[in-house]
């Protein structure tokens, strides 16, 4: 009985220390990237490219997204206010929740999936066929070369795929709300204008978009590069980029809208 | 794929970007009535300011010509001491009557100015000195069952 408890208590114990130990070396590696990033700067025809694999290849999915959630923010919005008798009031509750909520969760959770398991599976294969090791031989230093474009091609597009999230989900609940159901044009936008505040909400919206892009690349560098190089390993680290940074990027959220909402 | 084609596909999606920020900066928010520009402080004492925020909108007849700064209570007077910054195109009297008004029955508390006929202006760090604080639901039912319950003794007369 008394064994039995204290191995509970043993696997309890090493899965905190592995949570802490793996935070810890997320964190470390993310601090090797920020260092060797000058590479991902001056030659930056190298993160252009990794703009275009994490950014522009995800364009049609956080678009489609967005209208899709726009349109049922839309739908669901206007049902319940209008028993209130102010549908108007659907631009706003549209605007609000993208703005500060959906926007940059909804991206952030799309992005983890389509661009960071990309760039762990990547990365893991690098690793797998022992070109990182090929480089380290060439003095070429593979966190510089490899991880440090992919890191910021992530970050700079995810700010970016958040504002066309936000911005197609409210062309959404215009068209459900305003060109489908009838709902007063003039008012929609109006009301919208007066109660979204640029930097209040839209500029907080995107800043934390920007805290997701860090978390979720650094994160999908580091499960790549730490993977086991075969393919059980790459494909475990694939799937642990994404329900790692899935969680990372829900439980920031919580922290940062506590953090927005008191200033 | 070659560099060119890269390129300008990156630079779609970055001005796709921009065009998305601004649509979000002026057409689903207000960016132009969030700075006022060149804007001179008054402040105002005020027996009950309800649910005012720092932030709120302060107009007149309806248009907005400032914002709140700042809300202190002031141990020496004990109420509340409003600080506002008005847009400095628009001069009002040093008359001015400010009050603490509600847009619709349960929209957001701001601060209503009324321009009195004085020909002197409130100057940067003056004091608007008639004011009328927010109206109290609980005030205004006492006020109500109180007249009605005097109504019928007079009646009775």
């Amino acid at each position: 009985m008394l064994n039995k408890l204290r191995r509970e208590l043993e696997s309890t114990g090493s899965l905190s220390l592995d949570l802490i130990s793996g935070i810890g070396a997320v964190f470390v590696f993310l601090i090797l990237t920020l260092r060797y990033s000058g590479t991902s700067f001056q030659r930056f025809s190298l993160t252009i490219r990794e703009i275009f694999y994490s950014g522009v290849l995800s364009l049609i999915i956080i678009l489609v997204s967005g209208l899709f959630v726009g349109m049922v923010l839309g739908l669901q919005g206007y049902e319940t206010l209008q028993t209130y008798g102010s549908s108007e009031s659907v631009g706003v509750l549209v605007a609000l929740s993208l703005t500060r909520e959906l926007g940059p969760v909804v991206s952030a959770l799309l992005f983890a999936s389509r661009a960071g398991s990309a760039i762990t599976a990547e990365i893991g294969l690098m690793k797998a066929t022992e070109q990182l090791s090929a480089m380290e031989m060439m003095a070429i230093n593979p966190i510089a070369r490899v991880v440090g474009p992919r890191f910021w091609g992530g970050v700079i597009s995810m700010p970016i795929l958040t504002a066309m999230f936000i911005g197609t989900g409210v062309l959404g609940g215009y068209i459900i709300a305003v060109l489908l159901i009838g709902v007063d044009s003039g008012a929609f936008w109006s009301q919208m204008n007066a109660a979204v505040d640029v930097s209040h909400d839209v500029f907080n919206g995107l800043l934390k978009s920007f805290v997701f892009g860090l978390a979720i690349c650094s994160i999908a560098t580091y499960q790549g590069y730490s993977a086991a190089p075969t393919a059980e390993g790459v494909s475990g680290a694939t799937t642990r980029t994404v329900v790692s940074s899935s969680l990372a990027v829900l439980a920031l959220d919580l922290v940062l809208t506590a953090f927005m909402l008191k200033g | 794929m070659n560099r060119a084609t890269l390129n300008l596909w990156v630079g779609i999606f970055v001005v796709g970007g921009f065009i998305a920020l601004l649509f979000l900066a002026f057409k689903v928010g207000n960016f132009s009535s969030g700075n006022l520009g060149e804007a001179y402080g008054v402040s105002a004492h005020f027996d009950n300011i309800g649910g005012l925020k720092a932030g709120a909108p302060v107009k007149s007849s309806g248009v907005l010509v400032g914002r709140v700064v700042a809300i202190q209570f002031d141990t020496k007077k004990y109420d509340a001491l409003v600080t506002m910054r008005l847009d400095k195109r628009i001069p009002f009297s040093s008359d001015t009557i400010a009050s603490v008004l509600t847009s619709g029955i349960l929209g957001e508390q701001y601060v209503g100015l009324e321009s009195g006929g004085e020909p002197e202006m409130l100057k940067d760090g003056g004091e608007v000195t008639h004011t009328q604080g927010a109206v109290v639901l609980e005030k205004l039912i006492g006020q109500f069952f109180l007249s009605k319950s005097q109504e019928p003794a007079e009646v009775s007369k």
